[in-house]
């Protein structure tokens, strides 16, 4: 029930209302509002209770385990968020003069150097705003170092057919050719498909690795010998660096390029239309094109680098220095971490996600790659469950609520079919996975003797099975009160 | 196991093809339908544009996902199947029927036999898993 709905003329909770001793006397007579603001009449006890109803009804990692493949909800300290509102952070203007503004800097200027060690790339910007700003930014310089080089052919970006979504659309939206390249059946890149893909064309390879199968690519430097052998240049694609953090530098494996989704590997808040933070990396050959401001240091003194020394830049991404805030969280999670607990994470990621694997192979869910060790995820193919009981991943996914879990990633990626991705994250603790093992040991039985419960799951929830056609087609997502009064 | 009908032709990426007389019909398959669910929005190309092989153009969208169609032989569209814009979901009730893409001149009349036949295209689904 929506707030408006509650409304009664005349009830109000004037209390909390801002008082204005003063009109504002600048503002032309025309522009002036005439009729009252449609606001909910509720009283102030209404708000709050209508307010705590819907925070009780979150599904969130505050309050359930939340294995959703490929988005690595793993719990966020709550200590970066009360070190990055520090007043010296909060209150500082963007404006303001540099040596006001040292520790700030010098905060910002750590994190750069920490991903650069951690990522193995020669230098690292911050200014991108969010995971799909950063890979536009990295694909923005790749074309920038071939046309410095007067090297134009290059029209063709490869992407191997299981990678995000994002990765095609960024391509696409910096001008190049997309050109998909298939993956074998262990999950690795088809190294014949690839060859027969590079050409004088090819500006460069997009890869996820480990990748949205859950596998780590083993001919990484196979494929980035042979790109780099046909003129182009690497991406890496930082969404699943938590497998690897601190284990092996995607530097190391060969790329040019990388962006980083910091609510991701280093634990800033996820989504919900940001902000967001997607810092962008560089071997040494793409150093004069890193998108700008970002922060220089010079005799122990912090200052912004901007276009006046890179004049080659591919520029600003957003009217300042990008998302501060949720910098500095990254910023004092990796602190927390220390460079020798970022191993860790990567240890207790792929530890989770294996062990996880194993219990649920042996309770008869089909890994759909039976001979490969999981990373920090792993995928699970219902397909003969689907065949045998009717029961989909959808079905189990849902089912999965009624029993207190957020639901894995279901039918991503779509060349596996009826497929879950499951990513447990390095925080979750062994009686939290163990758990989960008996809720899907529980829907197993379910499905082969009561497959109509998954249907109709969820049961235990407020909102039941929602409608996801009438959901994509049907949108009403401006209510307005007067519309139904 | 999915319908093949074997009167169509059929391509790797799950498109079928009629030979109607008066030209060629394209659709998607029910393999295809099934493995992406629930349609919500179809987006054809534009009568008189002219297709090439192998290139996308077309999407289909579902609950889960958006994907392209890619034409299956070059030429020229000649009609487009406008009644999907407000049922979508005829792709998943009669992908062989009423639930037709678009038809096409094709540039070449003998393209029809570069592609696949029933038994072909059902050994590669079974192959596909």
């Amino acid at each position: 029930m929506l707030i408006f709905e509650r409304s009664k003329p005349g009830r109000t909770n004037s209390a909390h209302m801002p008082v204005v001793s003063t009109p504002p006397s600048d503002v032309p007579e025309t522009l002036l509002r005439r009729t009252p603001l449609v606001l909910p009449e509720v009283s102030e006890l209404q708000v709050v209770r209508h307010y705590t109803r819907l925070s009780q009804r979150n599904f969130a990692i505050d309050t359930h385990f939340y294995p959703l493949g490929s988005c690595t909800m793993k719990y966020n300290p709550r200590i970066a968020n009360r070190l990055a509102m520090l007043p010296g952070f909060l209150d500082r203007h963007p404006l303001a003069p540099e040596t006001t503004g040292q520790g700030m800097l010098a905060s910002l200027f750590e994190l750069q150097e920490i991903l650069r060690e951690v990522t193995g790339m020669a230098g690292v910007s911050l200014t991108p705003m969010a995971g799909a700003q950063g890979e536009f930014a990295g694909v923005a310089m790749i074309r920038a170092y071939h046309k410095g080089r007067h090297d134009e052919g290059r029209d063709q970006i490869l992407i191997p057919k299981a990678a995000h979504g994002t990765n095609p659309a960024t391509a696409a939206m910096c001008g190049y050719e997309v050109r998909e390249i298939d993956v074998d059946d262990q999950g690795d890149i088809d190294l014949a498909a690839l060859d027969a893909a590079l050409g004088p064309r090819t500006a460069g390879l997009m890869l996820t690795n480990p990748s949205t199968l859950g596998v780590f690519d083993r001919h990484i430097l196979e494929i980035a010998r042979r790109v780099h052998a046909a003129g182009g240049l690497l991406y890496y694609d930082g969404a699943n660096l938590n497998a690897i953090l601190g284990k092996v530098k995607p530097g190391d494996m060969g790329f040019d390029v990388i962006h980083l989704n910091l609510h991701k590997t280093f634990s800033t808040p996820h989504g919900g239309g940001g902000p967001g933070a997607g810092p962008v990396g560089v071997a040494e050959r793409l150093l004069p094109f890193l998108p700008v401001p970002y922060v220089g240091e010079t005799r122990g003194q912090y200052h912004w680098i901007t276009e006046k020394t890179r004049p080659q830049s591919i520029g600003r991404l957003s009217t300042f220095m990008g998302n501060t805030g949720v910098l500095l969280r990254a910023y004092v999670y990796a602190r927390v971490v220390g460079r020798e607990g970022m191993p860790r994470i990567a240890d207790y990621a792929t530890l989770n996600a294996n062990y996880l694997l194993v219990r649920l192979a042996r309770l008869g869910y089909e890994p759909a790659y039976p001979k490969r060790r999981a990373t920090h995820e792993f995928l699970l193919t219902l397909k003969t469950l689907k065949e045998r009981t009717g029961v989909t991943a959808t079905d189990v996914a849902k089912r999965l609520l009624d029993k207190g879990f957020h639901a894995p990633t279901v039918y991503f990626p779509l060349m596996v079919p009826e497929c879950l991705l499951i990513e447990p994250t390095e925080t979750e603790s062994r009686e939290e996975l163990d758990a989960f093992v008996t809720a899907m040991e529980e829907i197993w039985r379910e499905a082969h003797e009561s497959p109509e419960v998954l249907k109709a799951a969820p049961e235990r929830l407020p909102v039941r099975r929602v409608d996801e056609v009438r959901a994509a087609r049907g949108l009403d997502l401006a209510w307005r009160p007067e519309a139904r009064a | 196991m999915s319908k093949v009908p074997g009167d169509l032709r059929y391509t790797k990426s799950h498109e079928w093809v009629r030979d109607t007389g008066q030209g060629w019909t394209v659709g998607i398959t029910e393999h295809a339908q099934d493995l992406m669910g629930d349609m919500v929005f179809v987006e054809l190309p534009k009568v008189g544009a002219v297709v090439t092989a192998g290139k996308e153009c077309a999407v289909v969208e579902s609950v889960k996902a958006a994907s392209d169609v890619y034409a299956p032989v070059g030429g020229e569209v000649t009609a487009v199947n406008q009644a999907l814009a407000d049922k979508p979901e005829t792709l998943n009730t009669d992908p062989y029927g009423e639930g037709w893409l678009f038809t096409i001149r094709p540039a070449d009349a003998g393209a029809l036999s570069d592609l696949l036949d029933a038994a072909a295209y059902e050994a590669l689904i079974a192959a596909e898993g």
